[in-house]
């Protein structure tokens, strides 16, 4: 599984009429991050295009493939692939960070936070090149219209009934904000009302089912890339989340998620979780600032987000308990930790949310926000608060109030800083993410590009391109080419100790 | 019966008002405290606050993405 963000993206310091297409703009924070990583992040292909798959025998020369000019597609976008398995590149207008495939939630949260540092790094450096403050935000609205996203990906069997992952993951999706919520200041896609609400994205949910990502946005994402073996995964996109930057937000939304997949996947499920209204209830759960909404069931029985999440919790522990035995030691010790976290999390948002506001970013937003308005008699329509929403999730530790509240030990986190600064460099062991970063840590010359599922390098004296297939999210891993890679000076060792 | 009843109520009482009286100064000050470390994290927070708020976020404006 693994997380992509988009990042909100504005320069200061210039007249509109010269002001930068945000689409240029977010490419000068890519290549500033490109230039100056450790590691030098060599070039990207388009990752899911067919004619990558074309690409075996196709003859360069080594000019060619110089990682300047690589850094580069063809629209001129920059696309880098970092020494820690992500990929940094420009989409639909803003830079966007997609954190490599990890196996655990705590991954989740490491690799995320990177990108944060990533995107912190990069907002500095093109700050430096352009002469203006460029501002980067982790969020998922401007307020006024606009929604970029931060989707989640998980690996289904592709043996799973995708109806049963629309009848039963929906609600799960539809309520799961009271926990995962980033907070949000103003009701509406253009927030054309005053207030504030749990969910960044809620608002902009149109409709159930669908292909679509930037129009007429579905609860469940119906695209099927799987960047592995199609035949026997799929890849669940889920596009409903919000951008979070509370640690103990994205390790709750994505270990609950991934645990609900497993038992839907498993069949599992049993109990009655079938919305009457997914578009309507999200908007209504996210506009509840008690967190008490209630939720209609197409049966006619109603009850609480916060009731119907504990039916999830209640079913994934008992799922959890029988098959136990067949996970790794890690992976028991973390799922019991979800579930705990998960319970306390319901049983204090039941009691009074603002228990949670040192743990969860819409709580601790709401809470900030509250005493602003009580010390300065602020109403909902103050640009004060709509300036803390934004400000509250700038990347910059110097300006983001998200930082403000770690520092001030009123928000809790799970990793440290050194963890999450070796994680902007070193990739994750455990899946195939580590065997791209450590090539391009070690051989990023000679990659010419790379996808989710391949690495093409350039090998001396091999008339074409040589490309390295990883269908299987879970070979590549450092126990199994740890030792190869580390003992390999130059590409033509590495390829002679993979035997090819 | 009814006067012992009142009595205890009485009694209850006067002990429920003691009670009350030996918390409320610890409780004030608990309070003030809690205000000044609000009061303290709002000023640092208005610190870094970019200075015109009505200014910069109207002009945070962004194109779509997914």
């Amino acid at each position: 599984m693994g997380i992509e963000t988009e990042y909100g993206i504005s320069a200061l310091g210039a007249p509109d009429d010269i002001d930068l297409h945000p689409m240029q703009l977010s490419n000068h924070v890519v290549k500033a991050y490109g230039s100056s990583a450790p590691g030098r992040p060599a070039g990207w292909d388009y990752e899911t295009e067919s004619p990558l798959r074309d690409l075996r025998g196709y003859e360069v020369t080594r000019g060619q493939a110089h990682p300047d000019q690589l850094t580069d597609t063809e629209l001129g976008m920059a696309n880098l692939i970092l020494t820690n398995g992500a990929r940094l590149y420009v989409d639909h207008a803003h830079p966007e960070y997609s954190g490599p495939e990890v196996t655990s939630a705590i991954d989740v949260v490491r690799f995320d936070k990177a990108g944060d540092l990533v995107m912190a790094i990069a907002a500095q450096r093109a700050s430096q090149s352009l002469g203006r403050s460029v501002r980067l935000y982790k969020n998922n609205t401007d307020g006024k219209g606009a929604s970029y996203g931060t989707h989640e990906n998980y690996l289904l069997s592709r043996a799973t009934p995708f109806d049963r992952v629309v009848t039963q993951f929906t609600g799960f999706l539809v309520s799961r904000q009271v926990i995962s919520g980033a907070g949000r200041v103003g009701i509406g896609q253009t927030s054309q009302q005053h207030g504030f609400q749990l969910s960044q994205r809620a608002d902009f949910f149109e409709a159930e089912v669908g292909l679509e990502t930037t129009l007429n946005r579905p609860i469940i994402n119906t695209r099927d890339e799987p960047h592995a073996d199609a035949s026997k995964h799929r890849r669940l996109h889920v596009i409903t989340g919000d951008a979070n930057l509370s640690e103990i937000s994205t390790y709750l939304k994505v270990g609950s998620a991934s645990w609900v997949l497993r038992m839907i996947e498993a069949g599992a499920l049993q109990a009655d979780v079938r919305v009457a209204a997914p578009v309507a209830t999200m908007r209504a759960i996210s506009h509840d600032v008690t967190a008490q909404a209630r939720v209609t069931l197409t049966g006619g029985q109603t009850m609480t987000a916060v009731d119907l999440q504990e039916v999830y919790l209640h079913s994934a522990r008992a799922y959890f308990e029988t098959i136990a035995a067949e996970l790794s030691e890690p992976a028991q010790i973390e799922a019991k930790d979800v579930f705990t976290r998960w319970q306390d999390c319901l049983d204090a948002l039941r009691r009074d949310p603002f228990e949670l506001a040192d743990q969860l970013d819409w709580v601790a937003k709401l809470k900030l926000m509250q005493s602003y308005r009580d010390r300065d008699s602020l109403g909902w329509d103050s640009p004060k608060l709509a300036l803390i929403d934004l400000q509250y999730a700038d990347v910059d530790s110097r300006r983001s109030l998200y930082a403000a509240l770690v520092g001030k030990g009123k928000m809790q986190t799970l990793l440290s800083g050194d963890e999450i600064e070796r994680a902007r460099t070193t990739p994750p062991e455990d899946t195939r993410a580590y065997f791209r970063g450590r090539v391009m840590e070690k051989f990023g010359g000679s990659v010419v590009a790379a996808s989710w599922d391949s690495v093409i390098f350039d090998v001396p004296d091999r008339p074409a391109l040589q490309r390295i297939p990883l269908l299987d999210p879970l070979r590549g891993t450092r126990e199994q080419v740890g030792q190869m890679i580390d003992s390999c000076s130059d590409v033509t060792e590495l390829f002679a100790a993979l035997g090819r | 019966m009814a006067e012992s009843e009142q009595s205890q109520r009485k009694t209850r009482r006067s002990e429920d008002d003691q009670e009350v009286a030996e918390v409320a100064p610890a409780d004030a000050a608990h309070k003030a405290e809690l205000d000044s470390e609000v009061d303290s994290l709002l000023d640092e927070i208005d610190d870094v606050l970019e200075v015109n708020a009505e200014e910069f976020v109207r002009s945070f404006v962004q194109k779509g993405g997914q």
